[in-house]
């Protein structure tokens, strides 16, 4: 501990004396820091461990009034094989795979050609484009809902993926996040391919989509993280069990399971999966993103 | 490709000669009208259909008594307001969404603020950390659902269990009309407090160091830098994270629906859910829309004073 601390403060101030003191002082804060951090994520960890440990209960067990961390009869991979046999979450991932994706791709591309637009482009009307789009950030999706759904009647899209995707891909707050980014792209990087007489749509595809690949991902995270989990508009859009996604069908597994914990928590399990793998796999840029866009508002 | 970029911008000069100037400038305007417009008009032709357009007939839709069952699709003024503001079960479930945003909003700021408080003292394994803390958030509401139903179950839950070892009694967290509402708090904490956290975290982190530096030279010690300079210094992002979570918590629906489904009672059921049960189970589009648009002016409400306090703030 020492020696990691001199050496982490010797390239800032050279003087180890003064350093020394205040960072003895701050070990025994961090000593109840750690503390206190650790019981917070033990806390939240507990659910996640719980729901794990019955999954890998029998029935039996899982139901028994005796509480237990080590089930008496062992542990069982019963309720995934089950859960697999009945058949529906590969099903609902792939659904709720495809729906994300395409939502994340429609609203990337649409939002970066407007907030592009709006940010480099001066156009009559442009003004009053902006108002409305900064007024429409506040719309809550519930209660486009009624409308919407009879809307979908007509179009005849209820019970089609197209229910689900496009009234998803509508997000002024990110068309204001990528238009602050462009923002502060400098403009002289434009200036020559103007020169140059290069094409609006080509500076867009290759002087500013470039540059922009982190507030891209950013969105794209924000985006796809948001429609994966969305449960209200895929629940009142689709009754087609195999168009369900994974969020929409848990719901009907509760139903459909009843009392056979182990088989709810072994499904809970499965939907959480995928997010959580991806998550660990990018996890720096995944918190950059939400750090990034979350305080546009949604 | 550069060869005809070269001769159409040397003829340009030519074509228009001298009074030009004004009117390549024109040129130029128009052309970038119609650009602007070609950019803007994919994101327009869906936020057109799929917003707008469902805004105003929502509202429309208000004023008619239409029915799933196709029947009725008169307008008929302004009555389902009027029905509305006397629906006892309206209001009912409008108080229960403001009672849950009360309760809700509180925690989620202050628990965020503590858990990025922590990290930023500057903990060992900070990629740990944050993902026992943000991790709920990357759950769909249906499972979060499924973990805590289990947990909260009275007879064979983990938390009764728990608690039965200090000798309390069992505990009816979802059945219980007192306790109900608290028990989905506790869910909606632990769901979404990672994404406060989150942003706080990054506005601690964009706090200079100077600050601090010269404040430890001054003898400050950890809590006097926290309240003098990292509370002060992230007032902008608390502001904006309350009204966002208010914002969030208007809106609650999922959790309530598969959690307790609104009871027990009614003494859970937020005012989305109300929408929603009076439109697709009741039928009554028209009647359904009205409620809606009452509760979009609540969020509207809040939406404009958080427009003025952010405005305020940077002005």
């Amino acid at each position: 501990m020492a020696i990691t601390t001199l050496t982490r403060s010797t390239p800032a101030t050279g003087n180890r004396q003064v350093i020394r003191q205040p960072r003895k002082k701050l070990t025994v804060g961090k000593i109840a820091a750690v503390t206190a951090a650790a019981f917070i994520a033990v806390l939240w960890l507990i659910p996640f461990a719980w729901a794990t440990v019955t999954a890998f209960k029998s029935e039996a067990d899982a139901s028994a009034s005796k509480i237990s961390w080590v089930p008496p009869s062992g542990f069982t991979f019963d309720a995934f094989v089950n859960v697999f046999q009945a058949g529906n979450i590969p099903l609902w991932t792939w659904n709720s795979l495809y729906t994300s994706a395409a939502i994340t791709a429609i609203t990337l591309v649409i939002s970066a050609l407007i907030a592009y637009a709006l940010s480099r482009i001066e156009f009559k009307g442009k003004k009053v484009l902006m108002v409305v789009i900064i007024a429409a950030i506040i719309v809550p999706p519930p209660v486009l809902m009624i409308p919407l759904f009879y809307q979908m009647l007509a179009f005849k899209m209820i019970d089609t993926s197209w229910a689900i995707i496009l009234p998803q891909v509508i997000h002024p707050a990110m068309v204001f996040v990528l238009k602050k980014f462009f923002d502060q792209i400098p403009h002289e990087l434009e200036e020559a391919a103007v020169m140059d007489g290069a094409s609006r749509l080509r500076i867009f595809l290759q002087i500013i989509l470039p540059l922009s690949r982190p507030i891209l991902a950013a969105v794209a995270i924000f985006v796809f993280i948001g429609a994966w989990n969305n449960f209200l508009w895929p629940f009142i859009s689709t009754n087609d069990d195999s168009l369900l996604t994974l969020p929409v069908g848990l719901q009907t597994i509760k139903s459909a399971y009843g009392v056979q914990y182990a088989q709810n928590m072994a499904s809970a399990l499965l939907a959480a999966l995928p997010l959580i793998v991806v998550f660990l796999f990018f996890q720096r840029q995944i918190i950059k993103g939400i750090s990034t866009t979350g305080l546009a508002g949604t | 490709m550069s060869s005809s970029t070269l001769s159409r911008q040397t003829s340009q000069p030519r074509t228009t000669p001298s009074p030009g100037i004004k009117s390549g400038l024109s040129l130029r305007r128009r052309r970038d009208t119609l650009n602007g417009w070609a950019f803007a008009a994919p994101f327009l032709v869906f936020f057109l259909v799929f917003l707008v357009w469902p805004i105003l007939y929502g509202f429309y839709m208000s004023l008619t008594g239409k029915s799933l069952t196709g029947a009725n699709d008169a307008l008929i003024g302004f009555s389902n307001y009027a029905e509305a503001f006397a629906d006892a079960g309206m209001w009912r479930s409008l108080g229960n969404t403001l009672y849950f945003t009360v309760i809700s909003t509180v925690p989620l700021v202050l628990v965020a603020l503590v858990m990025a408080a922590l990290l930023n003292i500057g903990l060992p394994a900070q990629w740990l950390w944050r993902l026992s803390y943000f991790a709920p958030f990357l759950l769909a509401s249906t499972v979060v659902s499924l973990f805590f139903v289990w947990m909260y179950n009275p007879q064979l839950g983990l938390i009764n269990d728990f608690l039965s070892k200090f000798g309390i009694a069992k505990v009816g967290w979802l059945n219980d009309p007192n306790v109900a509402m608290w028990s989905i708090v506790i869910a909606t904490l632990w769901w979404t407090v990672g994404f406060n956290f989150l942003l706080y975290l990054a506005a601690m982190q964009n706090i200079p160091v100077q600050h601090y530096e010269a404040a430890s030279l001054d003898g400050a010690g950890a809590w006097r830098q926290f309240f003098s300079i990292t509370l002060p210094q992230l007032t902008p992002t608390t502001v904006m994270i309350v009204l966002l979570q208010i914002l969030a918590s208007l809106k609650v629906f999922d959790q309530i629906y598969q959690m307790t489904a609104g009871g027990p009672g009614g003494s859970t059921r937020p005012v989305v859910q109300y929408i929603f049960e009076t439109g697709f189970t009741g039928y009554r589009l028209g009647y359904s829309a009205a409620i809606s648009y009452i509760f979009f002016g609540l969020i509207v409400l809040v939406s404009a004073l958080q427009f003025v306090i952010t405005r305020r703030r940077s002005a």
